[in-house]
């Protein structure tokens, strides 16, 4: 059982071992939807609110069903399973009771399935030894910290239209060196919290 | 996505190793690579290449599951109906990785340990799904087969390059053995630790992408190329 208090996993998740500048998950789409805030903000929050729910099922599910059973090994079927299943009653039930959210995070939602950091947030939930408190937690400040990296890009990136950029450099080489410097500052909180 | 429809112009039927099935193995690994080309499976690429041995293992684990997942993806394309066919590929895939994660647990415990999540998370690494969509489905077994090893080696490839700058600049080795002596070199940390992948991935990726530009502005000054 791990004993990290949950005010730390939840600062944690979101500075420290930021789910993007610390693990690199999620990059792909990352790099590619990050052109402009409304559109960051869109699948930030579309990713946080999946991850949350994912994470907190996968946990239930891995706890109460495949553990007892002696079934761990097919977890990451089991995992990508409830994540893709997740994603596609979401979509289903926004469309149907709320047409205004669903032309805004609609176009997301099936981006979130192949997205990397949903998955990752339930294997360290495993592999960390979460109790049910703390993986609530982490879920939540894995998807708030992904949130933020995005966001932090995007505003960036729509400032670094008015720069001149070497040609090579254009389409993501910059994006990668930003990232870089972004994570050496995210670094700088580490001295604070160190959570595992 | 540019490769998808350039794999749905290639001819359907060809013998291995011959022209064609070498065509398919060098645009996998050069023409046409998953990192350089197509910015895909950023994820691993950076998570795992702090040392050169992990690096080396990623890479063989990805290059069986494309390889082995196309192959299966293939043989069944006419079965899987359209529809549910994402499900269908996501649960071949998933069943490789697990077979090359419980071998890892069960002979290289010491690398498992290490590489962490990172291995689980080549189900959703983009390079095996795109191939998987773009030529396992259109194309027979053997090319399929074919086209997910040269990408996969293709990959591999990339991560070996990272892992052998971060591991030299970071520790001053390879593979473990001490390159750049401690007595005059100053290791550099940031190297080992997350900027300095982001760092090497980007400067690579400015490098490549000027070699390109330079290639291409070559071919198109050429008469009728």
């Amino acid at each position: 059982m791990n004993v990290t208090p949950v005010w730390a996993i939840f600062l944690g998740s979101i500075f420290t071992n930021n789910i993007l500048f610390a693990s690199f998950l999620g990059m792909c789409s990352f790099l590619v939807c990050s052109n402009r805030i409304s559109t960051a903000v869109g699948l930030g929050s579309a990713v946080t609110f999946v991850m949350f729910f994912t994470t907190v099922l996968n946990y239930l599910l891995y706890r109460y069903l495949l553990v007892p059973l002696g079934l761990e090994f097919v977890s990451f079927i089991i995992f990508i399973a409830v994540i893709a299943a997740f994603v596609q009653f979401l979509e289903m039930f926004v469309e149907r009771f709320s047409p205004e959210l669903y032309y805004a995070l609609g176009i997301f939602l099936p981006l979130i399935t192949v997205n990397c950091a949903i998955l990752g947030a339930s294997l360290f939930m495993v592999i960390r030894n979460y109790s049910f408190v703390q993986t609530t937690v982490y879920g939540l400040g894995a998807g708030l910290g992904w949130f933020l990296a995005i966001a932090l890009m995007a505003g960036l990136r729509e400032k670094m239209g008015y720069s001149n950029v070497p040609v090579a450099l254009r389409r993501t080489g910059v994006l990668m060196l930003i990232a870089g410097v972004i994570a050496m500052t995210f670094m700088g909180f580490t001295g604070m919290i160190s959570t595992q | 996505m540019a490769t998808s429809t350039e794999a749905l112009k290639r001819p359907a039927r060809l013998t291995l190793f011959g022209g064609k099935g070498r065509e398919i193995l060098l645009e996998g690994i050069y023409k046409a690579n998953p990192v350089t080309k197509q910015v895909l499976g950023i994820c691993i690429f950076l998570a795992v290449t702090n040392r050169v041995a992990n690096s080396l293992v990623m890479g063989a684990a990805l290059t069986f599951v494309t390889a082995m997942s196309n192959l299966f993806i293939s043989t069944l394309r006419n079965i899987i109906p359209r529809r549910i066919r994402m499900i269908a590929q996501v649960a071949i895939i998933a069943t490789f990785v697990i077979i090359i994660d419980q071998f890892f647990k069960g002979f290289y415990w010491q690398m498992s340990k290490q590489l962490g999540p990172y291995v689980a998370l080549i189900i959703t690494n983009c390079i095996v799904m795109g191939r998987a969509e773009a030529f396992a489905m259109q194309n027979p077994p053997l090319p399929s087969f074919l086209d997910g090893f040269a990408n996969g080696v293709g990959y591999a490839i990339i991560l070996l390059l990272i892992g052998t700058v971060r591991e030299l600049v970071g520790s001053g080795t390879f593979l473990g053995i001490t390159i750049l002596s401690d007595s005059w070199y100053m290791k550099n940390l940031i190297f080992l630790l997350a900027p300095g992948a982001f760092f090497v991935g980007g400067f690579l990726i400015w490098i490549l992408e000027s070699i390109n530009s330079a290639d291409s502005a070559g071919k198109s000054s050429k008469p009728g190329k």
